[in-house]
């Protein structure tokens, strides 16, 4: 049996190098981003943001976003061939899940370090508040990382794929979504962060986090059977 | 099988019920406050406390499920998931009506409970066309079991996050700086609540049996090679 840790680098590996060659979803993630904000700045036809209207087109933005990236994580796969090849590799089939969550992680924390700059330049007065965003960002991504894989697996399996992550992954990521605009809200506030139930916000994010992160990583052998 | 005791489960359940709304009627003090649309209060709670339990059981049955790979637990978990969501449209319906009568809107955002079980009902209401997107029968039940799993996982922390992102308007009903409510009042509370346990575990033994017999039927069909009758549902699981 192949040590899982080894396992799991290749199967990162494989995933981060396909991206890096055929670039199908982190370009077209961005680009959707950055023309969603074009879209928020007329529907609400504003030129600066701050406070809640900032953190929620930031959240909105992201989510929407990440459904994209999300949509096509397996698609691969289930086309090549993937799945049969996992089944029959000696290796832990949770391992798939943790690389896939990683994988998923590194094209959202690559998102974002595209699209919140951009956000910050069309649209905030000071960007004193994107210092401790990052952390927000990061806990948030794991969630939806964990979520996303979970959902993005069955999804693939599924006669309407691409309509099944957006429908499922939604409302499963309110929560997320509630913590995470609270916790964002007072940093981008206009005047200069501020840090109001910001510790409460992260705990919540790290709760969503640990939980279905152990629930996608029990559940997942399930998913491969067949 | 299923059937078995039905008939004294359906007599108990409409004696309860049939209780339990007399006594919100005739024995229940009218509230100080809200005056008669407080007795909504009875119809309300109970059910949306079923619902959650419901949904949560439909959880403990798909781990059931995915442990012994015995499909009647996915029948189950299909049948709680099922009747909790139509007692959810009750509860969200009850509660717009007492919110229009107690605060004047049909809906009030900055209430936690029910936005949080709308939130669970949105969830559980992408149950079908999860199911219908699958299908194969073996994964079909398989993902509906991983889905029941997560979201029954996803109840009590939606409840908590939302709840700690809004101010408290909603009637703290159980325990109020007063002490709570009268004993006349927290009885019928408790009948009431008996009598949608009851409702609920009946409808739900009762969709298992009718799922049951026509599952039988179809297998004699089959044996006696005679054209199935009528078109079987393509989400909802057989139940042998």
């Amino acid at each position: 049996m192949t040590p899982s840790r080894t396992a799991f680098a290749a199967i990162l590996a494989k995933d981060l190098r396909s991206e890096l060659r055929t670039l199908q979803s982190l370009p077209a993630m961005a680009l959707f981003a950055v023309t969603t904000f074009v879209i928020f700045r007329f529907g609400l036809d504003r030129t600066s943001l701050s406070g809640s209207l900032a953190s929620g087109v930031l959240w909105a933005t992201l989510l929407f976003a990440a459904v994209l990236g999300i949509n096509r994580l397996f698609v691969s796969e289930r086309e090549e061939g993937g799945f049969d090849a996992i089944r029959l590799a000696p290796i832990d089939r949770s391992v798939l899940f943790a690389a896939k969550v990683a994988a998923l992680l590194v094209y959202l924390g690559t998102l974002q370090l595209i699209t919140v700059p951009i956000f910050a330049i069309f649209f905030l007065d000071d960007a004193a508040g994107l210092g401790p965003l990052v952390v927000v960002l990061l806990l948030t991504d794991l969630g939806l990382a964990a979520t996303g894989t979970l959902i993005s697996s069955m999804a693939v399996n599924s006669r309407a794929r691409d309509l099944l992550v957006p429908l499922v992954l939604l409302p499963l990521s309110v929560p997320l979504m509630i913590a995470a605009t609270g916790a964002t809200e007072p940093l981008l506030a206009l005047g200069g962060p501020s840090y109001h139930r910001f510790g409460t916000w992260l705990m919540v994010l790290g709760l969503y986090d640990l939980i279905f992160g152990l629930v996608g990583y029990a559940v997942f052998d399930f998913l491969l059977e067949d | 099988m299923y059937g078995k005791g039905l008939k004294p489960l359906s007599i108990a359940t409409v004696v309860m019920v049939a209780l339990s709304l007399s006594l919100v009627f005739f024995y229940a003090p009218l509230d100080g406050d809200q005056g008669f649309i407080q007795k909504i209060f009875y119809l309300h709670v109970p059910l949306a406390i079923v619902a959650l339990v419901g949904f949560v059981a439909g959880g403990a049955f798909a781990i059931l499920h995915l442990r012994t790979n015995d499909r009647k637990w996915d029948a189950y978990s299909y049948v709680s998931i099922h009747l909790s969501v139509i007692f959810g449209v009750a509860v969200l319906i009850t509660g717009a009506i007492w919110a229009k009568a107690s605060w004047g809107h049909w809906w009030v955002w900055n209430e936690p409970t029910l936005v949080s079980f709308l939130i669970v009902f949105l969830l559980y209401a992408t149950y079908y066309p999860f199911r219908y997107a699958i299908e194969d029968r073996d994964r079909q039940a398989r993902y509906a079991s991983v889905f029941a799993v997560t979201a029954g996982a996803f109840v009590p922390l939606n409840f908590m996050a939302v709840r700690m992102a809004q101010s408290l308007v909603h009637p703290r009903t159980f325990a109020t700086a007063e002490g709570g409510m009268p004993g006349e009042m927290m009885l019928t509370f408790l009948c009431s609540l008996v009598a949608m346990g009851l409702l609920w575990t009946t409808l739900v033994k009762f969709e298992l049996t009718a799922k049951s017999a026509s599952g039988q039927v179809k297998r004699l069909r089959r044996a006696l090679d005679a054209p199935a009758a009528g078109g079987s549902s393509r989400i909802a699981p057989e139940v042998s």
